[in-house]
């Protein structure tokens, strides 16, 4: 049994999500027999951890700060060993550009994309080089800030007069956004998950169906206008394909511990990737715990899974990383 | 128990998911309770460094300490076990006597008997809804309408119709064509929602003859028409004008009125956390509410009734005149605020009284997306989106003046004008083949305040935008 300390909340735009993620992780981690210390991170997260000395903490944060790699840089200072994605992993997929180049060069699928940021829109004139690019991409186009896992600030463009309101919408979340062409096709989260022995494994897929039979963008965003069907009513060598795309991208991109792979799987039969979530939800609601209660783990299993694989984590890679 | 081992229930398709577990058992209504990217949004503001402008609150600190506790020592010695026992489903007799009182004062004669003491006003709306509506029915409301009653129309299943409004309160001519479109297709409003002075979230109230002109149609057409006022008492200029309840049942008529329920709350002029509103509703029509409220919560909090008949027995209208000077105040910087800091592509309201100011930025701006840029700058609102039903709004915001000193508000105002100015200016610099920065600048030109409240309808934006390009 450990001093388990839990990061939750912070200051990000995800944080109601990651009050309840982190809730529900306490309250495992307590039935578990574990001494749990819930913190939710703010300026004095230093000070906090210093009092709480834990052993061990478990990173229940979402979005900036908690997913990109800052926190797990504080506790690599620290020396107190985290759950997850060690800083690399998660600075490389919290930026869905640097995520999407790294694929690219390792020869996994993932939709055609331009990125901008915002100086180079403002002072490069990359406004009058636009029309050009998009022209590349075809519609429709999908905007998104680079950062952020959630559907905050992605638009759908059918035209390009759709096109300059979306970058100013994907500019409020972030400096940097990506006009990333739109895959047709059926939504899946390929959720992975430490194995006992180390090494990842891929859970039973969850695939996202949109309410109503017209195709709506926007109710794969919005709570209640989407249903999730787990195991994914897909043919195995479907399946097969897409945990080992999956299983791949985190290779590639380094995750550990536990992650969510979220792709299209296009009319053509290969899926293509979105984008790697270091630290998936563990709401009631979310899509790991459900992949993993799809696979016979239920969620003290699947948290308690999460913690030994960061006890376990190589030390060495973990100096290294300040070396 | 069940629930603990259902957990542990395996099978080739899991019933997983927990909220999957109970999906089956939730009302088809809860359908419509959705949750939202403006909630998730609004859990941040409440961190302590955030200016928010987003709240609709009255400043409860300027209550003094001395005034309640002198006043909740009268309630501990004159009616304490009363006080703490259940109280009538329709209010207490002392707080239905204040009511009578302060609506004689805005030329509303009403008898005790025709009252409801609600648990705040929004109860009001809720047992409304509760009472008249069944799935399907049609609410029509103005166009932005209070943010509050859109769950409530929705959580009853209702449809939603939302009026535009221009400088004079909701257009009275768009009512009526509606209402002759829906007759065309046999069907009717079960009620018109409506709050005609100082609306929220709008800020503008609707003129004398419009007034007139409503309660003509109600009684034309013998539609209900929910008359929400709140803010009447907060004027900061202008003379009052007369509630759609004082126009149908004039002063010295000893009937009731037919067709408008009319709802108030303490919560402006005394606390909202004391909860305590009240409805005035035809006879039948309340009969019906007070079954509705007895299912609700039997009775509205006896304790808070006393201590406000307490408060009203006094020298209330004092401690009135203290919020009127403060918030007007208050509005004048925002307003001053708004015309320093925003760029010249923003309108909004003046209102003479109230609590909020609406304002419009251009059509290219998603005031969703501006509340993410804006909590990096530690100010918050509330986006127009949440006052429609239909999506539209969302290049609106709620600005609330009453929360917050005039150097917050300052400080508050120069943020928001700060990324509305960049987005301006990136926008100009992705539709335009030369980018040029946006300067903020005084709004000099007397904007109509029609253009400031009425929203283009959705094609036309699309035309607009693509003219831009």
């Amino acid at each position: 049994m450990s001093r388990v300390a839990v990061l939750k909340g912070g200051r990000s735009l995800e944080r109601q999500v990651s009050l309840s993620s982190g809730a529900r992780v306490e309250d495992a981690l307590e039935r578990l027999g574990h001494e749990v210390v819930g913190i939710d991170v703010g300026a004095d997260l230093l000070e906090r951890l210093r009092d709480a000395a834990p052993e061990i903490a478990f990173i229940a944060l979402h979005g900036a700060g908690g997913e990109d790699g800052t926190v797990q840089e504080l506790l690599e200072v620290l020396d107190i060993p985290y759950t997850g994605s060690g800083v690399g992993a998660c600075g490389r997929c919290s930026d869905k550009v640097l995520a999407k180049h790294a694929l690219r060069d390792a020869g996994l699928p993932t939709p055609d994309w331009v990125a901008f940021s915002e100086t180079a829109l403002r002072e490069l004139g990359a406004a009058d080089a636009l029309g050009a690019i998009v022209h590349r991409l075809e519609f429709p186009l999908v905007v998104k800030p680079a950062s952020h896992g959630s559907a905050l600030g992605v638009k759908f463009a059918r035209s390009a007069a759709d096109v300059p309101t979306a970058l100013v919408a994907a500019l409020s979340y972030d400096q940097k956004v990506l006009l990333e062409r739109f895959v047709e096709g059926r939504e899946l989260a390929v959720s992975l998950l430490a194995e006992p022995g180390g090494g990842l494994e891929a859970l039973p897929i969850v695939e996202a169906i949109p309410r109503g039979e017209r195709y709506d963008f926007a109710a794969r965003y919005e709570i209640g206008r989407t249903t999730f069907e787990c195991p994914a009513q897909l043919e195995r060598s479907l399946a097969a394909r897409a945990q080992e795309v999956a299983l791949a991208a985190s290779d590639v991109l380094g995750a550990d511990g536990f992650a969510r792979v979220d792709m299209i799987l296009s009319a053509d039969g290969e899926p293509q990737i979105l984008e790697l979530n270091p630290i998936p939800g563990l709401t009631e609601t979310s899509l790991l715990p459900q992949a993993a209660d799809a696979a016979g783990i239920d969620f003290d299993q699947l948290v308690e899974r999460i913690l030994d694989s960061a006890r376990v984590r190589d030390p060495a890679r973990r100096a290294s990383s300040l070396g | 128990m069940g629930i603990e081992d259902g957990k542990r229930r395996r099978g080739p398709r899991s019933a997983a998911h927990e909220l999957e577990r109970y999906s089956a058992l939730f009302a088809a209504r809860t359908e419509r309770m959705r949750s939202s990217a403006i909630r998730d949004l609004m859990a941040i503001t409440e961190r302590p460094e955030v200016i928010s402008l987003a709240g609709g609150l009255p400043d409860t600190s300027m209550f003094e300490p001395e005034l309640f506790r002198s006043l909740m020592d009268g309630v501990s010695l004159d009616s304490l076990a009363a006080a703490l026992q259940y109280g009538p489903t329709e209010g207490l007799q002392v707080v239905k006597e204040c009511i009578v009182e302060l609506m004689a004062g805005e030329s509303m004669p009403v008898a005790a008997d025709e009252l409801l003491v609600t648990t705040g006003g929004q109860q009001a709306i809720d047992l409304v809804c509760k009472t008249l509506l069944d799935p399907g029915d049609i609410v029509i409301a103005e166009g932005p309408t209070y943010p509050g009653a859109v769950p409530a129309f929705c959580s009853y299943e209702a449809e939603l119709i939302q009026i535009e409004m221009d400088a004079d309160g909701m257009q009275i001519d768009v009512l009526e064509q509606t209402l002759e479109r829906l007759a065309a297709d046999g069907r009717r409003p079960k009620f018109i929602y409506t709050i005609p002075t100082f609306q929220n979230p709008a800020g503008v109230s609707m003129s004398l003859p419009r007034r007139r002109r409503l309660v003509d149609l109600a009684r034309e057409r013998e539609l209900l028409v929910l008359e929400d006022n709140p803010y009447s008492m907060l004027r900061y200029d202008g003379e009052p004008l007369p509630t759609l309840r004082s126009l149908e049942v004039p002063r010295g008529s000893r009937d009731g009125g037919d067709f408008v329920i009319y709802t108030s709350t303490m919560s402006k002029i005394l606390s909202p956390g004391i909860r305590v509103g009240w409805v005035v509703a035809p006879r039948p029509v309340l009969a019906k509410l007070n079954m509705g409220k007895q299912s609700t919560d039997l009775c509205s909090s006896p304790l808070a009734q006393y201590f406000a008949a307490a408060y009203f027995a006094g020298d209330w209208r004092t401690q009135i005149e203290r919020f009127r000077e403060c918030y007007r105040l208050r509005r004048d910087a925002m307003l001053e605020a708004l015309a320093t800091y925003l760029p010249e592509e923003a309108s909004w309201t003046r209102p003479g009284g109230g609590l909020f100011v609406w304002v419009t930025l251009p059509d290219y701006i998603d005031t969703t997306d501006l509340l993410a840029r804006a909590l990096r700058e530690n100010v918050a609102f509330v986006p127009g989106e949440a006052a429609y039903d239909d999506g539209r709004g969302h290049n609106a915001m709620r600005l609330n003046f009453s929360g917050s000193d005039e150097e917050r508000i300052r400080a508050g105002v120069l943020r928001i004008g700060k990324i509305v100015g960049e987005q301006v200016a990136l926008y100009r610099s992705l539709t335009t083949r030369q980018a040029r920065p946006a300067t903020p600048s005084d709004l000099t030109a007397e904007t109509s305040l029609a253009d400031v409240v009425s929203l283009p309808r959705r094609d036309q934006r699309a035309q607009a935008r693509s003219r831009e390009l």
